[in-house]
């Protein structure tokens, strides 16, 4: 079953036009890892289908429903969360406090503060510290934790591995294999692309905004994604 | 450390692209280049002589032009005005001289036609272009190039392309930072690969991207 489908979305910054003509379709249960260069335009992708940011033009279709004009709050409570750039924890609040502001989503499910430090055991000992005095990794798993507090069908995580030494990055990973097992859908943003061929069923490289490579994830060669990557194919010379 | 014993010569007339994954240094690279940042340990060399020490406009008089990453033209100015502008408080000289170099620089940037018109009232090709065409006015030697490729169509990537080509006839070197590669790869001789503040490639652009420890370092080593 489709769960998301994304529909010719186009995506700017003021002049700069950074998604162009974009669509693509998510099943229930499936984990889709975007990969690309900087500026390719993935994290904005993430952000128009967690309604951070307002598409130019183009469908985001969540369930069913018509969600291009319902903004980000609204879609939380819909179930969609998503682990923005930057984790954007709130500093002065601790990280409990942190996984409670997400209990404002009121989603039914089975994530609540415990559920989410049996997945990130890391974050137990920090569990009343401010969440400014954590490291890289425990914020990135704070910040997942966040998002699963709203008991998300559709788990959106943008950079996942980007600044995280590879011990937590390797956790991290575990603990999203573990939330795919439970049913989640996910869709993620990395940088490492192998790593990202290596975690998910379906893997799209995008390349100056648009969708240059699209595959399940085992049939995809690394020098196809390089190919996709920089475009070389393109530049003909090379 | 975001550069770490960096060292590269760029010939007279020369393009250099520089890649590199996101956090390189690359931009640092620029800003040490251009004078905007301070380097902790080593020397930047123009023409022979150290220019290490002195200030970003000084750099510029004697000869290090700089478009950069996002144009910030003065937008209630016209386009010739801030063109004019780069060639006054560039290179200088008589009035008459400076304002020729900025009808050149208009011209070799294809600006002319837009001469009079607000900087605050052009496309981003066009607000590109006069950034280049600023940096150009500047009657620079070296001209570094941040990203001027950035969000461009593939029709407007070609014609930024001939622009610097056009550019290079006169003799211009170019240090150019470029994300779109298979932009940057048909716009120089030679390409530079950047990771976490080293140099880890330096060559023919083709062998660079071919460079197992390039793909590496944008890829992520493979694990599968």
């Amino acid at each position: 079953m489709t769960l998301l489908l994304v529909e010719s979305i186009d995506a700017r910054y003021g002049l700069l036009q950074a998604v162009r003509d974009v669509s693509l379709e998510v099943e229930e249960g499936e984990t889709l890892a975007l990969v690309g260069a900087n500026g390719a335009g993935k994290s904005t992708l993430l952000c128009t289908i967690a309604g951070s940011h307002r598409p130019a033009g183009g469908r985001i279709v969540f369930d069913g429903v018509d969600v291009t004009r319902v903004r980000a709050h609204r879609r939380v409570r819909m179930g969609i969360a998503l682990v923005p750039e930057g984790r954007r924890l709130f500093p002065a609040l601790t990280v409990e406090e942190n996984l409670l502001v997400a209990t404002a989503a009121h989603r039914e499910g089975p994530w609540d503060v415990e559920a989410v430090l049996e997945v990130f055991p890391l974050l137990r000992a920090h569990r009343s510290a401010r969440a400014a005095s954590l490291s890289g990794g425990e914020q990135q798993a704070t910040a997942i934790g966040r998002a699963l507090m709203t008991n998300p069908r559709l788990l959106l995580v943008d950079e996942v591995s980007l600044g995280l030494a590879p011990v937590v990055v390797e956790r991290v990973y575990a603990a999203l294999g573990e939330l795919s097992q439970r049913g989640t859908t996910i869709v993620l943003v990395e940088q490492d692309v192998g790593r990202a061929l290596a975690f998910a069923s379906r893997v799209v490289c995008m390349l100056e905004g648009r969708v240059v490579l699209e595959g399940p994830a085992r049939d995809v060669t690394r020098e196809q994604v390089t190919d996709a990557y920089f475009g070389l194919a393109r530049a003909g010379a090379v | 450390m975001v550069l770490d014993g960096v060292d590269f010569a760029v010939g007279h007339g020369e393009a250099v692209g520089i890649v590199g994954p996101n956090g390189a240094g690359k931009t640092t690279l620029l800003n040490v280049l251009a004078g905007s940042l301070r380097a902790d340990a080593g020397r930047v060399e123009l023409h022979g002589t150290d220019v290490s020490r002195a200030a970003a406009a000084r750099r510029c008089r004697l000869g290090i032009g700089r478009a950069h990453q996002v144009p910030r033209p003065f937008g209630e100015m016209t386009v010739f005005e801030n063109v004019f502008v780069g060639a006054a408080a560039g290179a200088g000289g008589p009035r008459s001289e400076v304002y020729d170099r900025a009808i050149e620089s208009l011209d070799a940037c294809g600006l002319s036609a837009l001469a009079n018109r607000r900087a605050e009232t052009l496309g981003l090709l066009h607000r590109k272009r006069l950034e280049l065409a600023r940096a150009v006015a500047t009657n620079p030697s070296v001209l570094l190039l941040d990203e001027v490729g950035g969000g461009l169509t593939d029709a407007e990537a070609d014609e930024l392309l001939a622009t610097i080509s056009r550019l290079r006839v006169g003799g211009i070197a170019v240090v150019w930072i470029e994300h779109i590669v298979h932009v940057l790869v048909r716009g120089v001789e030679r390409l530079v690969c950047m990771a976490q503040g080293r140099v880890i490639a330096d060559g023919e652009p083709a062998a660079v991207m071919r460079d197992a420890s390039v793909i590496d370092a944008y890829l992520g080593t493979a694990v599968v």
